[in-house]
């Protein structure tokens, strides 16, 4: 079986996020840039699913940056078997990245695909979904676990009221939560031999699609500052405060 | 912003300042590219940042305990330290023969700086590790490498550094423990030895000690120390691990800092037969350990720089947050606070942290670098020149973090106030962290003696002479660069004055009295050298500035001005110290040990 991992280059979960002094966007100079957790978590599982002797093949595909080569090495480095670089300079919307994940899935026939559940940079939590969508193919989203056997797959789904199974028959979905495993680090003689594992590097163009945004950022600022708390003696004062002040009962 | 490394500034001395491009290019380094270093640096940094970071706090909270029958504490060290031998940390800087990754040495420098910053105390025990298989390596038959060294590369081992004794620190040619030789070819081992660091833990399977000790009847003195590796555990002819070697532990000490590295008082062959095996020759083992002493000294400068680095990034997040006060121009009470970083005096208490820690990472990636070039050279003059540079700087290297590197911590705990000298913050562990650099591998005090007596001169001054011609390249280079022909000339006049202070010492006949100011000659050179770097760090800057990224642009204006800052601030010190040095004034050398308090 192969499996195809999406992965995005994105700001650093510890980058405290600065916006831009004209409001266009966020400050991205010099600021580490990183895997997106959740597809960290994605390649693990599916890094898992191959040494379970499940799957055969990996391959990690990002939309991005030249510099997104850095994320997909490290997903080389964790073991996927080879990478697709599709490059652009510009902003990609979750449509246009997965209408372009459509055209890879066309072309490589995997019966699986893994992504995050969100990019931890503008937290859309679409891409998946509307892949699965366009493909007209079946969606666990949220796993947080997975079970492959006979041609079909079982998702532990986190969901409001807690946990529900669904079983989705491949080809599939599966979009992971935190919870799904904890991802491995890389280690050092794997980064040396992911040097060698092949990296394609393409064009937007080379697959025909608009990508053309269909938003506009007006502009972009900073959540309101978190007002200091108040002590309150009672819980009539609270209620009363809940009431009358915050206007929220 | 990251509160353990400043990725740019690592490139830039990668890159900029010094030329890793052109050492990849050389050698068995040519399998690594920017990309790979790039990729090692980021595993590096996730690791020390999820793995090593989060429980710095709580170690240091939780020193580890000893109950009379084994020494426990914190799981996470553990965790963090199997995390680091899995991906291959611990075998990094070893060539690929033996089963290293071959990574450059000032690499190295880089990766093994993350985790000290993060996590001083667990990083310990790999720097101990790597130091001891380091010894082993170079020093051990094949037999005893076989033996040992793929264990500790692969982290399964661990190893210590035992040279001290209760009664013998400074002065190793007093050491008392005796390796009497046996008729089975091994040593039985007997004596006790103090402050041996990782001496005890239960995290690796078994641990290495590297152990110097005197064989009965050999010469007196330093002349009649020999090495031996002493495993915790005998080792079974499968390689795998056997009974006690009664090594066993009196006690551990209780440190002012670096506390979760153990720091043990250990006795040998007290309760049994310990058996230790003779590396190399008989009585060499000063030597031996010498030869490794200059890596291990750099990786104390490296680590008094680490901690300082820490405590100048977490200061430097801090007061751009805090509001207090407002400019003293500033009349309306009304008016808002700014954020502490605003106030002129802040900003230098941060800039003083920034020029010290910056210079002493410079210095340490230059040697760093001279270590690759060394192992790269086929040439055995340019070797020869390498080594000789090294060993001049060595004492520089170690001694001069140890000093200004916890200078900054104090400063850093100075731009949080009350709230700095306080545990909920990290900037005071820091400084509690780095005060034992001065104090191990040669104290403060010795790295004096050494370099005054010893460094300047070996080979009529050829170490000196190397040193001055480096530096005098980058004068030419400075004195042509618009903006800093001031500081050339400033720093040429301190050079100078530099060479005539050695002069005058190399001219008196007293040798006690000439060595008498050693430790103030070793800070001013110390400063010279790292005017010198900065010099070389602001030049590059301007290259940055003219033909870099917009983006960069503060990154190099704020090399510029600590450039600048040490110019007009630190390196003029060096002039009164080394006219006072000059003048061999004895006031501490005649005063007598009544005169203190009168009796
Ligand atoms: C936390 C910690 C970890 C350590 N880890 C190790 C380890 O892993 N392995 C190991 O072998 N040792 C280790 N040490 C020991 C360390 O190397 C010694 O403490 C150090 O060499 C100084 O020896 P001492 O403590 O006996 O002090 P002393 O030698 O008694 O020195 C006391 C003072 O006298 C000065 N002094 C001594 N002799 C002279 C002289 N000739 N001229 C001028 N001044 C002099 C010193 O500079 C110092 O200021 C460690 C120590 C500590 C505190």
């Amino acid at each position: 079986m192969k499996i195809l991992v999406p992965v995005k280059r994105v700001i650093d979960y510890n980058v405290k996020v600065r916006v831009k002094s004209d409001q266009s966007g966020v400050d991205l100079a010099n600021v580490k840039m990183s895997m997106n957790p959740f597809d960290e978590i994605a390649v693990e599982e599916a890094v898992r699913l191959k040494e379970a002797g499940t799957a055969e093949e990996i391959v990690a595909v990002s939309i991005g940056p030249e510099k997104a080569q850095d994320q997909l090495r490290q997903a080389l480095a964790m073991g996927a078997d080879r990478a697709i670089l599709i490059k652009t300079e510009e902003t990609v919307e979750p449509l246009a990245v997965a209408k372009l994940l459509k055209k890879v899935v066309e072309e490589e026939s995997p019966e699986l695909v893994i992504l995050g559940k969100q990019a931890i940079d503008d937290d859309s939590n679409q891409t998946g979904q509307m892949l699965a969508a366009l493909l007209g193919w079946a969606q666990g989203t949220f796993a947080s676990k997975v079970n492959l056997a006979d041609g079909k797959i079982d998702v532990t789904r986190e969901i409001d009221g807690g946990l529900q199974t669904v079983s989705l028959k491949l080809p599939a979905i599966v979009t992971t939560d935190l919870r799904l495993n904890e991802p491995r680090y890389a280690s050092l003689p794997n980064i040396m031999k992911a040097k060698k594992k092949p990296l394609d590097v393409k064009e937007i163009g080379d697959y025909g699609v608009d990508v053309a945004p269909r938003l506009e950022t007006l502009k972009v600022t900073e959540p309101p500052k978190r007002e200091a708390g108040v002590k309150v003696e009672s819980v009539a004062e609270l209620v009363d405060k809940l009431k009358n002040e915050a206007g929220v009962l | 912003m990251s509160l353990i490394v400043n990725r740019r500034d690592i490139d830039f001395l990668f890159y900029e300042v010094g030329d890793l491009d052109e050492i990849l290019r050389n050698g068995s380094y040519t399998e690594f590219d920017r990309g790979s270093i790039d990729a090692v640096l980021d595993l590096a940094q996730n690791m020390a940042e999820r793995a090593f970071l989060p429980f710095a706090g709580a170690l240091d909270a939780n020193e580890p305990a000893f109950d009379g029958e084994k020494v426990s504490m914190m799981p996470q060290v553990g965790e963090a330290l199997y995390a680091f031998a899995e991906a291959g940390f611990f075998a990094a800087g070893f060539d690929q023969e033996i089963g290293g990754l071959g990574l450059p040495s000032v690499v190295c420098q880089a990766v093994q700086g993350m985790f000290a910053c993060a996590n001083l105390s667990v990083a310990g025990y790999s720097f101990l590790t790597v130091a001891a298989a380091n010894l082993l390596n170079e020093c051990g038959d094949a037999e005893q490498k076989a033996m040992f060294l793929p264990k500790m590369l692969e982290g399964k081992w661990f190893g210590t550094m035992c040279l001290s004794e209760p009664q013998a620190g400074s002065s190793l040619s007093d050491i008392k423990t005796m390796a009497t030789p046996t008729d089975d070819g091994h040593y039985r081992i007997t004596g006790s030895k103090m402050w041996i660091s990782g001496g005890e833990q239960e995290i690796s399977e078994n641990i290495v000690h590297m152990v110097l000790a005197k064989i009965p009847g050999g010469p007196p003195g330093v002349k009649g120390i020999s090495l031996f590796i002493v495993p915790k555990y005998r080792v079974n002819l499968d390689g795998s691990v056997g009974e006690k070697n009664n090594v066993s532990l009196i006690g551990l000490n209780h440190k002012m800092g670096y506390r979760g590295t153990t720091n043990c008082a250990l006795n040998f062959g007290e309760a049994g037969e310990c058996r230790g095996y003779l590396v190399g020759e008989p009585h060499q083992g000063l030597k031996y350990m010498f030869n490794m002493m200059n890596e291990a000294r750099l990786a104390v400068g490296a680590g008094a720089t680490m901690s300082a680095l820490g405590g100048y990034l977490y200061s430097l997040q801090y007061a751009r947050e805090r509001l207090q006060g407002r400019h003293p121009g500033d009349k309306d009470p009304a008016s808002p606070q700014i954020a502490i970083i605003e106030h002129a005096d802040v900003k230098r208490l941060l800039m003083t942290q920034k020029a010290y820690v910056e210079g002493a990472l410079a210095l340490l990636y230059y040697c760093a670098t001279l270590v690759d070039r060394q192992r790269l050279s086929t040439d055995d003059d340019e070797r020869w020149e390498l080594k000789l540079l090294l060993d001049i700087l060595t004492p520089v290297a170690k001694s001069w973090p140890s000093e200004f590197c916890l200078e900054a911590n104090k400063h850093a705990i100075q731009v949080l106030g009350g709230y700095g000298y306080t545990r909920d913050y990290p900037v005071e562990r820091h400084y509690r962290d780095n005060r034992i650099n001065a104090i191990h591998e040669g104290t403060h005090g010795i790295q004096g003696l050494d370099l005054l007596g010893r460094k300047v001169r070996i080979h009529d001054g050829a170490a000196l002479k190397l040193l001055t011609a480096e530096i005098e390249k980058t004068l030419a280079a400075a004195s042509t660069t618009v903006g800093r022909e001031g500081e050339a000339r400033t720093l040429k006049e301190a050079l100078d004055q530099c060479h005539s202070t050695i002069m005058r010492i190399s001219q008196c006949s007293d040798v006690n009295r000439a060595l008498a100011n050693a430790t103030p000659f070793l800070d001013a050179f110390g400063h010279v050298v790292i005017g010198w770097m900065w010099l070389r760090l602001a030049i590059a800057a301007i290259n940055g500035l003219e033909s870099g990224k917009e983006a960069d642009k503060d990154f190099y204006r704020g090399k510029i001005a600590a450039c600048r800052f040490f110019f007009n601030y630190e390196l003029p010190k060096t002039e009164h110290v080394f006219r006072l040095v000059g003048s061999l004034d004895d006031t501490c050398l005649t005063v007598t040990p009544e005169s203190f308090i009168g009796e």
